[in-house]
C-alpha cells in the first residue's frame, strides 16, 4: 500500500488555482523532496494531505481520506509547517508534558536527548527563545514522535547551517533505525540533496518533474566546455545552457558520459541545476540554490 | 555487579521501543493547557481574595466595638451586620470569576488563531471536539470550582481572624458563629455556582466560544453587538422588547415563587432552595439546547475552516 496516493488533486481559492490536477504516489519508506518556487502549491498540497484543507479529486493517506478521517490519521502522521508556530506563553517543560500527554507515539527520552544538544532551558517560555531555538524545540518534539508519515514543510527555516546539517544527519540516523515515510519541502535544496530517495518539482499547481534519486543521478550530467567545443556539445541537445566565467555549462539528460567526457569536464548536477533547467531561469524563489 | 546496568539499559530500550504506545489523556492535557495559557483563571479571583482580606484586617479593628453595639439588636439585624463583609467577599470573588469566564470564552478559540499556534495544536492527535469541550469546561466547571474554593478559604480565614480578635478582647464568638452559619451559606454558594454559573449561564459562554471560533478580529464586539442589534431592531420596528427581556431573564435569574431556584445572592441561612423547580424550568433546557448548538457550530468551524 502506498502511503500517499493522489489522483487529479485540485484546489482553487476563488479564481486562483493552487493545485491543478496533481497525481502523486509515495511508497512506504521513501523520503520525498517536494521542490517548487513560492506559490507553486507545495503548502496547499501538504495541507490537503494533512486534512487541513478541502480538495477535489482523489486522495488517500495511509489508506484514509484525510478530510473526513483527520482525527484517526493524526495518530500516525506528524508535521511541522512553516506557519505552525509554538505559542509564546508555553514553557519548554510544558510543551514536553503536553505532547507526552496527548501523543501515544511520543518518546519523552528522545525529545530530551534532542534538547540536550541545544542550549534551550527547560524553564524558558517560547517567547524568550530565539527563532532558531523555537525551531529546534519544535523539531525535538516532532522528531520524538514515531509517526508512520512525517511531513516537514520548511523545517529548518531560520536555522544556521550547523544546526541544519545536524538536523538532517539525525533525521537520516533516525531513518536507518526505524524507516518511515518522509515528505520534505525546503528552499535550501542543497541541504536535502543527500537525504532524499525521491524528488518532485511542483510548479503552478502541477507536478512537472518526478524521479527517484537513483534515476536522477544516472540520468543527468553537466558538462563544462570552452567556446571551441560549444557547437559539438550543442549538437548533443542539452536541455539547458548557461554561461559562467566565459565557459558554457550545459545540462544533458540521458546522454552517455563517454560522449560528453570527450568535450570537456563532466559532473553530476545538483538538484538546483536541474530545477533551474526544468522550471526556467526566471522562476525565482529558489533561495540559497548552489551555483 | 556488572549485569545490573545492562538490565537497566534493556528496560530503558524496551520503554523506548516504537511498538509501545503510551496511554494518553488528550482531554485532561487540553484543560491543563488552558490553565497554562490563561493563568488569570485562578490568579484573578486570588488577587480579589487578597484585596478583600487586606480590607478585612481594617474592619477587624472595629469588630469588638461593633459586637458590643449589636448585642442590643434583634437577631436579623445582627445577622445582617455580621454577614456583610462575608457576603462582600463572596460577591467580589464571584464577580471576578464571572468576568474571567467571559474574557476567557471570548479569547479561547480566537487567541490560538491570533498567535498562529493553532497549526501546532492541530498537528497533535487531539480532535476539535475534545479541544472545544476542554475549553468550555473552563467557564462551566473550572472557574466556578476555583471561585468556590477560594471563597470558602477566604471566608474561613475571615471567621478565624474574627474569632481571634473577639476572644482576645474577651467577647463571645457564639453570636458570630451562629448568625453567620458559614457552612450552610457555603453550601448555598455551591448550589448557586452549579445552577446559575454552570447550567443557567452555559448558553452565554457557548455563544462567546462560537464567536471566538468565528471572528477574524474583535471577537468581543462580535459577541456583544449582534444581540444588541437584534434588541434595538426589535424595539424600533415593533416597539417591543422581548429579546432584551429574554437576555435579562437569562442573566438575572428571577425568583418569584418564594423559594429560590438558583440560590439568590446574598445568601441567607433561612433561604428555601427549589432544585426541583430549577430542573423542570423550560428555560434551563432551552438554554442548554442552545449551548449545545453553539458548541457544535464552534467544533465545525475549528475543524473545517482554512486554518489561518
Amino acid at each position: 500500500m502506498s502511503v500517499i496516493e493522489a489522483r487529479g488533486l485540485r484546489k482553487a481559492f476563488g479564481s486562483t488555482i493552487a493545485l491543478d490536477g496533481i497525481d502523486l504516489r509515495v511508497e512506504e519508506g521513501r523520503i520525498l523532496g517536494l521542490i517548487g518556487p513560492n506559490g507553486a502549491g507545495k503548502s496547499t498540497a501538504l495541507n490537503a494531505i494533512l486534512g487541513l484543507t478541502s480538495y477535489q479529486g482523489e486522495l488517500r493517506v495511509l489508506g484514509r481520506d484525510p478530510w473526513t478521517e483527520r482525527d484517526q490519521l493524526l495518530r500516525d502522521v506528524c508535521f511541522i509547517s512553516d506557519v505552525a508556530v509554538l505559542p509564546p506563553w508555553l514553557r519548554v517543560s510544558q510543551a514536553i508534558d503536553y505532547v507526552a500527554g496527548v501523543h501515544p507515539r511520543f518518546d519523552r527520552a528522545r525529545a530530551e536527548a534532542f534538547l540536550a544538544k541545544t542550549s534551550i532551558q527547560r524553564g524558558s517560555k517560547v517567547r524568550q527563545l530565539s527563532k532558531g531555538m523555537v525551531t529546534q524545540l519544535h523539531l525535538a518534539l516532532v522528531m520524538a514522535i514515531d509517526a508512520r508519515l512525517l511531513i516537514l514543510d520548511e523545517p529548518t527555516l531560520g536555522l544556521d547551517i550547523l544546526y541544519r546539517k545536524q538536523f538532517y544527519d539525525s533525521l537520516l540516523n533516525d531513518y536507518f533505525d526505524r524507516p518511515r515515510t518522509i515528505v520534505i519541502t525546503t528552499h535550501q535544496v542543497e541541504d536535502i540533496e543527500r537525504v532524499l530517495t525521491d524528488l518532485m518539482f511542483i510548479h503552478r499547481g502541477r507536478i512537472v518533474f518526478n524521479s527517484s534519486m537513483e534515476d536522477f543521478e544516472s540520468r543527468y550530467l553537466e558538462l563544462t566546455v570552452l567556446p571551441a567545443q560549444l557547437p559539438a556539445a550543442r549538437a548533443l541537445k542539452p536541455m539547458h545552457e548557461r554561461q559562467v566565467l566565459g565557459r558554457s555549462i550545459l545540462l544533458f539528460s540521458n546522454v552517455p558520459r563517454e560522449h560528453l567526457a570527450a568535450l570537456g569536464e563532466v559532473r553530476t548536477p545538483s538538484i538546483a541545476d536541474v530545477f533551474v533547467a526544468v522550471i526556467g531561469d526566471n522562476a525565482g524563489g529558489l533561495r540559497g540554490a548552489s551555483a | 555487579m556488572s549485569s545490573q546496568p545492562n538490565v537497566i539499559q534493556n528496560l530503558q530500550s524496551q520503554e523506548a521501543s516504537p511498538a509501545t504506545l503510551s496511554v494518553t489523556h488528550p482531554y485532561c492535557l487540553s484543560v491543563q493547557r488552558e490553565l497554562w495559557e490563561y493563568r488569570s483563571i485562578y490568579l484573578a479571583p486570588l488577587a480579589i481574595a487578597g484585596v478583600v482580606l487586606l480590607g478585612f484586617l481594617f474592619y477587624l479593628f472595629r469588630l469588638p466595638h461593633t459586637m458590643r453595639e449589636l448585642a442590643f439588636l434583634d437577631p436579623a439585624s445582627q445577622r445582617h451586620a455580621l454577614a456583610q463583609p462575608f457576603d462582600f467577599a463572596a460577591g467580589a470573588i464571584m464577580a471576578a470569576a464571572f468576568l474571567v469566564s467571559i474574557f476567557y470564552s471570548v479569547d479561547a478559540l480566537y487567541g490560538e488563531r491570533r498567535d498562529r499556534s493553532i497549526l501546532f495544536w492541530k498537528s497533535m492527535p487531539v480532535s476539535d471536539l475534545t479541544t472545544v469541550l476542554a475549553k468550555i469546561t473552563i467557564p462551566l466547571v473550572v472557574v466556578p470550582l476555583f471561585a468556590f474554593i477560594i471563597t470558602a478559604v477566604t471566608q474561613i480565614i475571615m471567621l478565624l481572624l474574627s474569632s481571634i480578635v473577639l476572644l482576645a478582647s474577651g467577647l463571645s464568638v457564639a453570636t458570630l458563629w451562629s448568625q453567620l452559619a458559614l457552612f450552610q451559606v457555603m453550601f448555598m454558594l455551591l448550589y448557586h455556582l452549579v445552577t446559575a454559573h454552570m447550567l443557567w449561564y452555559a448558553p452565554f459562554y457557548a455563544w462567546l466560544l462560537l464567536v471566538s471560533a468565528w471572528a477574524r478580529r474583535a471577537p468581543f464586539l462580535w459577541g456583544v453587538l449582534p444581540p444588541l442589534a437584534i434588541g434595538l431592531f426589535e424595539s424600533l420596528a415593533f416597539h417591543s422588547s422581548h429579546f432584551f427581556a429574554l437576555l435579562d431573564d437569562r442573566y438575572s435569574i428571577g425568583s418569584d415563587s418564594g423559594a429560590s431556584m438558583m440560590g439568590d445572592f446574598p445568601f441567607h441561612p433561612g433561604m428555601r432552595l427549589d432544585p426541583v423547580g430549577f430542573l423542570v424550568a423550560p428555560g434551563l433546557w432551552i438554554g442548554l439546547l442552545f449551548a449545545v448548538i453553539f458548541l457544535a457550530a464552534a467544533v465545525r468551524l475549528r475543524r473545517y475552516r482554512e486554518p489561518i
